[in-house]
């Protein structure tokens, strides 16, 4: 009865901080401008399936796809056995759906277990090659200090709550078989039988005791977890989603067209144009900051799992130059968890310079190699772009030359400074 | 082989149309490199008999390059200006010697009213071939080594990977990939403005690895799709001292060379 109240009382908790953490990610992207990506709805729910569910972008790197994949499958069925804590825990039963499944339980438990401990191989791997042999993204600049620590916690907390699961089924099953003669023995499921001989020679009492243990461990640890995610960029786990379903549909090699600069170049070279008298007065060019950025690339930034394929991909940041598109992504993160907490430097800073410098923004060749490396459709460059046009058309802080380019398009056409009657020139030369 | 290249100008004032508008670009009217290219797109277009025209004086730049730059008001004046001089010829189908000019007239004028069916050289050319238009004479290049660098505008930015490696597979040649090719390719350095700036300070050139990844293959011909592309790459060539002995040819040329042309 009192652990009942107990649980309860950990489980509202849990839920109510989860709910009040979710509800200030919402006020963050709140932020941005409209995304206008409601459209199409048929393909993004095709895109999402395929491209979240089915992870179907994580190929090219085999040996990362594959441990993602076994960890993303093992949490999400794993997760099945939650219902059942959380049942017992309520109404204070033991195993509540072993009775009723009969047999299929002892095989759904084992092939649990199988799950538990390929998540943890694969956790393993990944501790190796985020500390020792892996891929340089993973030990990169972009990532000192938090982004590090925030990446090995995750790490962490994940084998814990696999070994608490696994702990407390081969304790429970030593339990029982002390009390029983050998002729009667359990087989125990398959991979905590692997851990029977940690537990020879136990107290059934000692056992009970840390079967309990493992259970609350799993169970607050649990929480805990779900509590961590919204301030850590694992929250990639459920707004790999939406993220995906707000995905750019329209041609890879088009940026969006400004209506507002339409409007204006239409009421200029064309005398029968009229402008809408109720159009609202033209919102800033560009962005400078998050909140003139629109909702996807808001959401993209929170979708961000920091694995760096971008950045590994940039021509830019591969010949040392300051641009990584991956902290484009952390750098609009962290400039709307800054606005967030409100204080002085929601107000005084910006996305532009205090987060983002002139010269990253000006690296970059628009290739479109970090959005075709992303395996979740995050899209780097767009933000780069908003930002270019800002510095451009607010600021008119261009690179010199690239105003004498323009200047050249203004006055004769070409970006360079040959005369537009000259155009057919090569025809007969 | 004299060129027989009208403008679309010139058919109007004959009360005559083009079934095609050759768009040359910026490179292509003026860098002497490019304008070799431009060259061999005419006269492939007119060994296969197309019916085509440039616009001459009345081209102008796409705005890719203001666009990209941040420029949005620049690119769009382009845009209008150039949209209303295609849709005053009723151009319908249009091919660019160049994937920038080919990106943003196919993906981003439809946005300004400027809809066309828009072809990059390789796939028009490409076309041709399968018509039975043009036919490609490979024995000049037996026996030699050739790698093919995908234009970021061409390859990711629209996806097409195959048309240029269709071409260079009629040449007799031996074909090799670069490890970093296709959707995986290297940036030649040039794109979203960068041609026009001086590089942002760093430890390497992006056209010097690029160039350096080309020459590991052992190619004496480095092939291009992009007039970018190969000013690019023919410095990151000159650059590694190689000028002499590899050369940077964009696929039009090659298929022109193969063709005595």
């Amino acid at each position: 009865m009192i652990s009942s109240l107990v649980f309860v009382a950990l489980l509202a908790a849990g839920i109510t901080g989860f709910t009040l953490q979710v509800r200030r990610l919402r006020r963050g992207l709140a932020l941005a401008r409209p995304s206008g990506r409601h459209d199409r709805r048929k393909e993004r729910w095709a895109i999402m399936t395929r491209v979240a569910m089915g992870q179907s972008q994580m190929e090219p790197r085999r040996l990362a796809a594959l441990m993602h994949f076994i960890v993303y499958v093992g949490f999400v069925l794993i997760n099945i056995e939650v219902l059942e804590i959380i049942l017992d825990g309520i109404l204070g039963t033991h195993r509540l759906f072993r009775a009723p499944l009969g047999g299929l339980y002892d095989v759904l438990m084992s092939f649990f277990e199988v799950l538990g401990a390929l998540v943890i191989i694969a956790i393993v791997v990944f501790l190796v090659r985020r500390l020792r042999l892996g891929p340089k993204r993973l030990n990169h600049p972009d990532l000192t200090g938090w982004p590090q620590k925030d990446a090995l916690n995750i790490l962490v907390i994940e084998v814990v709550l696999m070994l608490a699961l696994l702990l407390m089924n081969a304790s429970e099953f030593a339990a029982v078989n002390q009390g029983l003669n050998s002729a009667n023995q359990q087989t125990p499921w398959l991979i905590s039988g692997l851990f029977q001989p940690l537990f020879e020679g136990w107290r059934v009492s000692n056992l009970e005791v840390f079967t309990q243990s493992m259970w609350w461990l799993h169970f607050v640890g649990i929480l805990a977890f779900l509590n961590y995610l919204p301030r850590s960029k694992h929250f990639h786990i459920i707004l790999a989603f939406p993220n995906v379903w707000y995905s750019k549909l329209t041609p890879r090699g088009q940026i969006p067209a400004m209506e507002s600069v339409t409007t204006e170049i239409k009421s200029m070279l064309d005398p029968s144009f009229v402008t809408d008298p109720n159009a609202a007065p033209p919102a800033r060019f560009g962005a400078k900051d998050v909140h003139d950025l629109h909702f996807a690339n808001l959401l993209n930034a929170y979708s961000c799992t920091e694995c760096g394929r971008c950045t590994s991909e940039c021509p830019a940041n591969q010949t040392g130059k300051k641009l990584s598109p991956r902290r484009i992504m952390m750098a609009t993160r962290d400039r709307v968890e800054e606005v967030l907490t409100g204080g002085q430097g929601a107000e005084t800073r910006s996305l532009l310079d205090d987060w983002i410098s002139r010269e990253e923004l000006w690296a970059c060749t628009t290739c479109n190699a970090c959005v075709e490396a992303c395996p979740l459709n995050i899209d780097p460059m767009d933000i780069i772009m908003q930002m270019r046009q800002y510095l451009v058309m607010e600021e008119s802080a261009a690179p010199s030359t690239v105003n004498v380019a323009m200047g050249n398009i203004e006055n004769n056409a070409a970006p360079w400074a040959y005369p537009q009657a000259d155009r057919g020139n090569w025809i007969n030369s | 082989m004299s060129l027989n290249v009208p403008t679309m100008a010139e058919l109007a004032a004959r009360g005559e149309t083009a079934e095609v508008l050759f768009w040359v670009g910026c490179a292509g009217s003026f860098d002497e490199r490019a304008k070799k290219v431009t060259k061999a797109v005419a006269k492939l277009l007119n060994q296969a008999g197309v019916s085509f025209a440039v616009l001459g004086a009345e081209e102008s730049c796409t705005g890719d390059p203001a666009r990209r730059a941040g420029n949005e008001f620049l690119f769009q004046m382009q845009a209008l200006q150039n949209i209303e001089i295609l849709n005053g010829y009723s151009v319908q189908k249009i091919v660019a010697a160049c994937p920038h000019c080919f990106n943003t007239l196919k993906n981003e004028y439809p946005q300004l009213g400027g809809t066309y069916e828009v072809f990059h050289h390789s796939q028009f050319i490409e076309q041709l071939l399968r018509d039975g238009r043009l036919r490609v004479e490979g024995g000049s290049f037996k026996g030699k080594r050739i790698v093919f660098h995908d234009p970021c505008y061409l390859g990711r930015a629209n996806g097409e990977y195959e048309a240029p490696r269709v071409l260079l597979a009629q040449l007799d040649a031996e074909i090799h990939e670069m490890k970093r090719s296709k959707k995986n390719g290297l940036c030649c350095g040039a794109g979203g403005a960068q041609i026009f700036k001086e590089p942002e300070s760093g430890d390497a050139e992006i056209h010097h690895v690029r160039a350096e990844e080309a020459l590991a293959t052992g190619a004496d011909i480095i092939a291009v799709a992009c007039p970018f592309c190969k000013l690019m790459l023919t410095d990151g060539v000159t650059h590694h001292g190689k000028e002499g002995q590899v050369q940077v040819l964009d696929i039009a040329e090659a298929i022109a060379t193969a063709n005595d042309l």
